[in-house]
């Protein structure tokens, strides 16, 4: 009995302060309609009525007011203007606009009373979200009205990562102010934050006036100038170090599709295929032909066309391989200089039927909607879907062809064939069917390729012709008859090159790669990972 | 090298110098002559078509040299454009400096350089006023490049489509270097506008005649140097590492030597023909290194017949011939007949046309 009388008034108790909690910042009362009146002074007051509440919805209704999209209908409930005539109810369960809806004009000194009020009423709310993007938002341009605000604010906040944007808003007044210790201050924020938009203002703090005097008088200040200015060159050099380096992990994600196919038909057969970036290309083209068919005939399912892409485009470029093997190559074997002739003349009619039937012009693959766009990771570098996506697709692509070359029959029978040809012949492996059916495969792996830059650029007949070189140069790296030393060979040029590229320029960074690779060779022939043994004699 | 270069047979026999001296008499003389009939005689030559085939006889040029690398020493070079274009920008540079100040901007400068605001000439420039000099350099440029990186790459035993494909880079690389206007050497539009050559206007008949003629013996040198060098025990050893290069090695021959002796003669032709090549067509530019255009150099040889040296520059006409009259004449089909090209060639006819000929003779 006693438990249950306690129980009860626990009950009790919740309720009321919960109750009470609701009273003190009622989501569904808020009268605006003061909002609406003539006298300034009027208008005036209501704003200062609705800032007291210091709630969120406040901070909402005084900021729409200050885009010029709030509306109070006739029962002076607040509502939000959006596109197309519709109107949200900004209070919770307030119903349709009773008409006639009234916009609040807001003129210059409304306007004044509004920023610093919006900001307070953002500033002091309990969610943390809120107060971040306030902090941010304050933080982008200087405002030297609010910095008392921002100063009262900073003193009561605990969050760290707010903390540091109102630092970084004061800092932007504090830096002009005449009292050495608040500009020492913002230059202590600056130089924690490394806020690179804060450069040009360090710079102009270290400059000299046209007496050679510095414009900043006091060495100390100068000093930690100096040194938030150094420490924001090595947080931008930090960025884009990583930046390259994911571009870099993009290229050389691309690079080894490109040359995953090249590097086993040539560890398999010891022929250049110089139709492989033609296989590329057809992939590419195949991913195009795929979205504009989903275009015409399932408009609704357009993004979806990717995924049907992948297999169109390794099955085109197969096809494609595998008619090439059979008519021509089959008949060199043993020739290869003569295959890298006949496989360039193959190259230069395949980009010719491609311009004949797409037309010469480049063409733009779309990324559907769930690959478009980025996300913020560092201030200035985006991380792009489309490039994760490729990422993420070469690294499915190595797992299937190591599943195919450790896991399955045939790949046994590749290993073989690759390692000793006649040994392998004569256990009854029929070499001719491996050769066919890797090289249809190998150039399905090329195709895959294709649909991966279809996603990252334009795809056009000479796609193909860009790429050839440096997959050659892979495989030429990586050694053959190894997946991981096409993989260490992709990526480290994929790296490299995007490594060198800010320092020494794109072309000289290619040629000093190409000389890197020429004296790498010297000491290693067969690539990074070569096979020992009787197996490295075959050339 | 000089016990290498021992006679083993005569350069040419006796009826061999015979047919020789004919041939070489006729190409240098029959064009400039037919140019020079009155232009209502059935017979009358047209101007363009001197500078055409003048052309030719630099891309024959260079197809002996590729046919000297590959025919004898099997080795498939896919940077030879990388030489013919050497010596055409050294030959090039001469001719800016030829110039002087009858530029489009009145400067002493090549018009380039005023457009890229340069106050002076590039320290590599200055000695290409001097005609000789300019010569030699397009001669020793492309042969130091050609031993340099061929000393690395037959050094560390770079063979078959390896070396071919290093080449290719090599090529690509240097494109994209001479496409640069910091390199100072044109940039995109590399040098053209040439006024004249060794004090001699370029556009004056006697010059294109001139010109041709050396052209035609400038081809006719080439294959009697190639010639002297298959002749001889070198050339023999070449043939031999071609066909079995270990088995050279074991016997006690270095082949790097051989290789390397072969590959820089054959750059060095690559760039005399390049050097001719220029004050005819007038102009040259990074295109010129696109590694389709080295790899095309390859099928000249392959038409016309490897190992021969008279297959070679037979093939470089045959199929020049071809392209400037299909592009014309069939524009989207000229890519389709050069592909089929390569590929019929490689499958049906190994030995070019100088192997079909001799099939049928027999």
């Amino acid at each position: 009995m006693m438990q249950l009388f306690r129980a009860l008034l626990v009950a009790l108790v919740a309720v009321t302060l919960a109750f009470v909690r609701e009273a003190r910042a009622d989501s569904t009362v808020l009268d605006a309609s003061g909002l609406c009146a003539t006298e300034g002074t009027d208008v005036a007051r209501a704003v200062e009525q609705i800032a007291a509440r210091r709630d969120a919805l406040a901070a909402r209704v005084l900021s729409a007011m200050l885009d010029g999209d709030l509306r109070v209908d006739a029962s002076g409930a607040p509502f939000l203007a959006q596109r197309g005539d519709t109107y949200q109810a900004l209070l919770a369960g307030s119903g349709a606009a009773k008409p006639p809806l009234r916009t609040p004009v807001v003129d210059n000194q409304l306007r004044r009373q509004l920023e610093p009020a919006i900001a307070g009423l953002r500033l002091s709310v309990a969610d943390d979200d809120i107060r971040l993007s306030a902090a941010e938002d304050l933080a982008k341009h200087r405002n030297d009205e609010l910095a008392p605000l921002v100063r009262k604010a900073l003193q009561s906040e605990k969050n760290a990562k707010i903390r540091e944007k109102l630092s970084l808003a004061l800092a932007q007044v504090d830096l002009s102010s005449d009292d050495k210790q608040k500009r020492l201050g913002a230059l202590a924020a600056i130089k924690s934050a490394a806020d690179a938009t804060f450069k040009p203002d360090l710079e102009r703090l270290l400059l000299k006036d046209e007496h050679g005097v510095f414009r900043e008088a006091d060495a100390d200040v100068r000093r930690a100038a100096a040194s938030a200015l150094g420490s924001i060159d090595s947080r931008v050099m930090l960025y884009s170090m990583v930046g390259n380096l994911f571009y870099g992990l993009s290229l050389g994600s691309v690079l080894l599709l490109a040359a995953l196919g090249l590097a086993i038909t040539f560890g398999l057969m010891r022929v250049i295929n110089m139709a492989h970036g033609e296989l590329l290309m057809i992939g590419a083209y195949a991913t195009y032909a795929v979205e504009k068919f989903f275009q015409a005939h399932f408009p609704a399912h357009e993004d979806l066309y990717l995924i049907f892409a992948v297999p169109a485009a390794f099955c085109a470029a197969g096809a494609v391989g595998l008619l090439i093997e059979r008519t021509v190559l089959r008949f060199l074997y043993g020739r290869p200089l003569e295959t890298l002739l006949a496989t360039w003349g193959i190259s230069l009619m395949l980009i010719q039927t491609v311009r004949l039937i797409f037309g010469a012009q480049n063409v733009t693959v779309a990324n559907p909607q769930w690959l478009a766009g980025g996300v913020e990771v560092l201030p200035g570098f985006v991380l792009t879907y489309s490039r994760v996506a490729v990422i993420l697709f070469s690294g499915v692509v190595v797992a299937f062809v190591w599943f195919m070359l450790q896991r399955t029959p045939l790949g046994l029978h590749v290993r073989a064939v690759t390692q000793n040809r006649d040994m392998a012949a004569g256990m009854g492996i029929s070499t001719r069917r491996v050769d066919s059916w890797t090289f249809a495969i190998g150039s399905g792996v090329a195709g895959l390729g294709g649909v991966a830059l279809s996603q990252l650029g334009n795809v056009g007949p000479e796609l193909g012709q860009g790429y050839i070189v440096d997959s050659f140069m892979v495989v030429v790296l990586g050694g053959v008859g190894k997946l991981s030393g096409t993989l260490a060979g992709a990526f480290g040029l994929g790296i490299a090159n995007k490594l060198l590229e800010p320092a020494a320029g794109a072309v000289l960074g290619k040629i000093a790669i190409l000389g890197f690779i020429i004296l790498f060779i010297q000491r290693r022939p067969q690539g990074i990972f070569a096979l020992k043994g009787r197996a490295a004699e075959v050339t | 090298m000089s016990a290498a270069l021992t006679r083993l047979e005569p350069v040419l026999p006796k009826r061999g110098w015979a047919a020789f001296g004919a041939v070489a008499l006729l190409s240098i003389l029959l064009v400039p002559a037919l140019n020079s009939l009155s232009p209502s005689s059935a017979l009358h030559l047209p101007d363009y078509l001197v500078t055409l085939f003048g052309k030719f006889l630099c891309y024959a040029t260079v197809a002996i040299a590729m046919d000297l690398l590959w025919g004898y020493a099997g080795i498939l070079s896919l940077g030879h454009g990388v030489f013919f274009a050497i010596g055409g920008y050294a030959m090039g540079m001469c001719l800016m400096r030829a110039i002087g100040e009858a530029g489009v901007y009145r400067s002493k400068l090549p018009d380039f350089m005023v457009f890229l605001d340069w106050k002076e000439l590039p320290w590599f420039w200055r000695p290409m006023d001097n005609f000789a000099f300019a010569l030699v350099a397009a001669l020793a440029v492309p042969g130091l490049l050609a031993y340099g990186f061929g000393f690395l790459a037959f050094r560390s035993r770079i063979r078959g489509v390896y070396f071919s494909i290093i080449t290719q880079a090599l090529t690509f690389a240097m494109m994209l270097l001479f496409f640069r206007n910091e390199t100072g050497l044109g940039g995109n539009n590399g040098l053209t506008d040439f006024k004249q050559i060794y004090g001699y206007p370029l556009h004056a008949a006697g010059t294109k005649h001139a010109l041709y003629m050396l052209s035609a013996a400038g081809l006719c040198a080439a294959f009697l140097i190639c010639r002297f060098v298959t002749t001889s025990k070198a050339g023999r050893v070449l043939r031999s590492i071609r066909d079995q290069e270990s088995r050279v090695m074991f016997l006690g021959y270095d082949p790097t030597r051989f290789k390397l002796f072969v590959y820089t003669l054959s750059a060095v032709i690559c760039g005399f023909a390049g050097a001719l090549y220029v004050p005819q067509v007038g102009i040259i530019n990074p295109s010129e290194l696109q590694p389709s255009n080295s790899i095309e150099m390859a099928i000249w040889v392959a038409v016309g017949g490897r190992g021969s040296l008279i297959g070679a520059p037979l093939g470089a006409f045959v199929v020049n011939g071809a392209k400037s009259w299909f592009t014309v004449a069939l524009p989207n089909a000229w890519l389709y007949i050069l592909g089929l090209l390569f590929v019929a060639v490689t499958l049906f006819f190994p030995r070019g046309l100088v192997g079909a000929l001799s099939r049928i003779r027999k």
